[in-house]
């Protein structure tokens, strides 16, 4: 725990040894993650591709902590969260992960200001402080005068954009993308990568992304291939 | 997640399904509307009742002729004549718990004033009887021991009478006819309004019963006999003592059924009260049902609510709520259309009630306590039929809920 510790102050946000995930379909095993050992430092951009099925959201999960490893030790911050309760880590997901999903995931019916302060409402945080810090983020987002909308009412960029604010709202350690443009057409599919992006330069947000589009990927940093459940190749993407 | 941020997204959910939310609101407004109306309306009734009885006169030992036990084989009471002046005499007497005694006789005729007549019931009676009946006199004073012993012509009227032979006339000392008998009015009695058995008590005539008897019925036995004992304590003791008096002077052997029948006013209260207590509970249950019904339209509503809210829980999940905080929103959903339901069905209940007290003519008090227990009642049937649905929302796995379609 210690040399974690250490670790941490080191600045390794996300460090993983020994991972598996295992399913059970009718007690038959399925591998997704066969083993995964990763460090990831604050203030990276990094991309996970591979072909479907290989265990992408499956890691990404884990590393969300919406799901707990069947063998392994996750680090976030130094923290080992692979045997916390499931309480703990609603905790641990409202303090320090923000998610980005393809498809948005925002509530219907739910103006777009409600729809960002929705993280601080399980935070306690209080009215005042939630309006005035969701606002700061929808005009960081570029919405200005899009708070009373609804999902509905805004077009796929925008409701990514509002999901950006809501993850980005309890200040996380980490940002968790799971084919945020796979919903999104070509264009605003760059418009949402220059977003995060910038947030990666200007804010050093750290922000771990899955997809399967080379162009996307070429985005990040560092880009890592999965295969069947194991890393076949941990890159530094030399185009930036 | 604190309580008014979870009652805030819960009204809100309610709200958004406006149409549904009233409808099933509607059943718990029906069932407790139903609850509310049906005991307040047994109360009533069980009041009324009451007050009739003890209408009566407290601690009164009515003794009839005939046995309950002859029943309609032989006719019943009053058909055999086997009390007499002596037994109240003997009453009176040897019973130290009884405080009044008034031997009584009935008939009834018509009674003349002038140029009015009037058809009412006449009541041969002792001087203690407005003791007996806690029945005060308004104008003149009631005839005494003398009167009876006596037999003089001399008669207390009712209200009623009053009203129908004098109109505004000052009544005492006037001579009225009943069956051409003069009878001088010496008394006005209260108003009393209808007795436990229908009749209007302010309707009738008391006279002496020895008059009643010797001058206008020609018969030497009584009606009935109204005994006060002297505290509520001892009206039981009153009762046995006078059963056996009784008994030993009408010659019955044991094992032979009593020739005549106590009836004990507290006794007839309680038994009233008894029964009229447990028409209301049985109302009240019947009308619970209805309530049951309403609570498992609640978790009917809920589960599809929760299954149709899949995703939402997903997404409330992975940004930090806990399951204390989805199960909390759900169940906050549930009391709160169950106990909105109760308020609204508490004034509707009452209303009917009101209304269908003033149809039958019987005065209808919304209490608080069957309110407050309504009350509570529609919170519990939120709580009971909510818990599952909340659980079960609360048990979703994220992930899969994030996937829900
Ligand atoms: N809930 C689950 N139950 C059983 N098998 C699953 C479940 N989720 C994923 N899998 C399996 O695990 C493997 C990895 O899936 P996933 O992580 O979704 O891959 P990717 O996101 O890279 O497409 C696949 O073979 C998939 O069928
Ligand atoms: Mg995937």
């Amino acid at each position: 725990m210690s040399q974690d510790t250490r670790q941490d102050n080191n600045g390794i946000v996300v460090k993983v040894v020994g991972l598996k995930k295992t399913y059970f379909l009718d007690h038959v095993a399925v591998p997704a993650i066969k083993e995964v050992n990763l460090e990831i430092p604050k203030g990276s951009f990094v991309s996970i591709t591979g072909a479907s099925g290989s265990g992408k959201t499956t890691f990404m999960n884990i590393l969300g902590c919406l799901d707990k490893p069947t063998e392994g030790e996750y680090f976030l911050q130094g923290t080992d969260v692979s045997s916390f309760t499931p309480d703990r880590l609603a905790e641990i997901r409202n303090e320090r992960i923000g998610f980005i999903f393809q498809n948005f995931n925002l509530l219907a019916r739910t103006s777009a200001m409600e729809n960002i302060e929705l993280p601080l409402v399980y935070s306690g945080t209080s009215r005042h402080e939630r309006v005035k810090k969701a606002l700061e983020l929808l005009e960081m987002m570029g919405l200005k005068g899009f708070e009373k909308h609804f999902p509905q009412q805004l077009s796929g960029g925008q409701q990514q954009r509002v999901a950006i604010a809501r993850a980005l709202v309890n200040s996380p350690s980490i940002i968790l993308a799971d084919e945020p443009t796979g919903n999104l057409d070509t264009k605003t599919s760059y418009e949402i990568m220059h977003v995060l992006k910038k947030l990666n330069e200007e804010m050093g947000v750290t922000i771990i992304l899955v997809t399967h589009e080379h162009d996307i990927a070429a985005y990040a940093q560092r880009i890592i291939t999965f295969r069947d459940g194991l890393i076949v190749s941990d890159t530094v993407n030399h185009e930036k | 997640m604190n309580l008014p941020e979870a009652m805030k997204v819960s009204t809100r959910a309610l709200y958004k399904n406006k149409m549904r939310s009233v409808l099933t609101g509607l059943g718990v407004i029906i069932g407790i509307a139903a609850v509310v109306a049906l005991v307040s309306i047994g109360q009533g009734v069980s009041r009324k009742i009451e007050s009739q009885i003890s209408a009566l006169g407290s601690n009164l030992l009515m003794i009839l002729p005939g046995s309950t036990s002859m029943g309609g084989v032989h006719g019943g009471f009053g058909s055999v004549n086997t009390l007499m002046p002596s037994d109240a005499a003997a009453i009176a007497n040897q019973i130290p718990d009884a405080l009044y005694v008034s031997p009584g006789v009935r008939w009834v005729g018509q009674t003349v004033y002038q140029n009015q007549n009037w058809a009412t019931s006449i009541m041969g009676v002792g001087s203690s009887f407005p003791m007996i009946r806690d029945w005060p006199i308004t104008e003149g004073n009631f005839f005494d021991k003398e009167d009876v012993d006596a037999a003089a012509n001399v008669c207390a009227i009712g209200q009623v009478v009053k009203e129908q032979l004098f109109g505004g006339i000052d009544p005492i000392g006037k001579i009225i006819k009943i069956k051409n008998l003069p009878f001088r009015v010496v008394a006005v009695m209260a108003a009393k309004g209808t007795a436990g058995f229908g009749q209007d008590q302010d309707d009738m005539i008391l006279a002496p019963y020895t008059t009643i008897q010797k001058k206008l019925l020609g018969i030497d036995y009584l009606s009935f006999i109204f005994v006060k004992a002297i505290s509520s304590s001892s009206v039981n003791a009153a009762q046995q003592e006078i059963e056996s008096l009784l008994r030993q002077r009408h010659n019955i052997k044991t094992g032979s059924d009593n020739d005549f029948t106590i009836r004990n006013v507290t006794d007839m209260l309680a038994a009233v009260m008894n029964i009229t207590g447990l028409l209301t509970i049985f109302l009240g249950s019947i009308a619970s049902i209805s309530l049951i019904v309403g609570g498992i339209g609640i978790m009917n509503i809920m589960l599809v609510s929760v299954t149709e809210r899949t995703r939402e829980i997903g997404i409330r999940m992975a940004v930090g709520a806990k399951r204390r905080d989805i199960l909390l929103q759900f169940l906050l959903e549930a009391v709160t259309l169950s106990t909105i339901g109760g308020i609204i069905g508490i004034i509707l209940g009452s209303i009917l009630s009101i209304t269908a007290g003033s149809f039958i003519k019987i005065p209808i008090s919304i209490n608080v306590f069957p309110v407050l227990i309504a009350f509570f009642f529609s919170f519990a049937v939120g709580v009971f039929f909510g818990l599952y649905p909340a659980t079960k929302a609360s048990k979703l796995n994220p992930i899969e809920a994030l996937r829900y379609e």
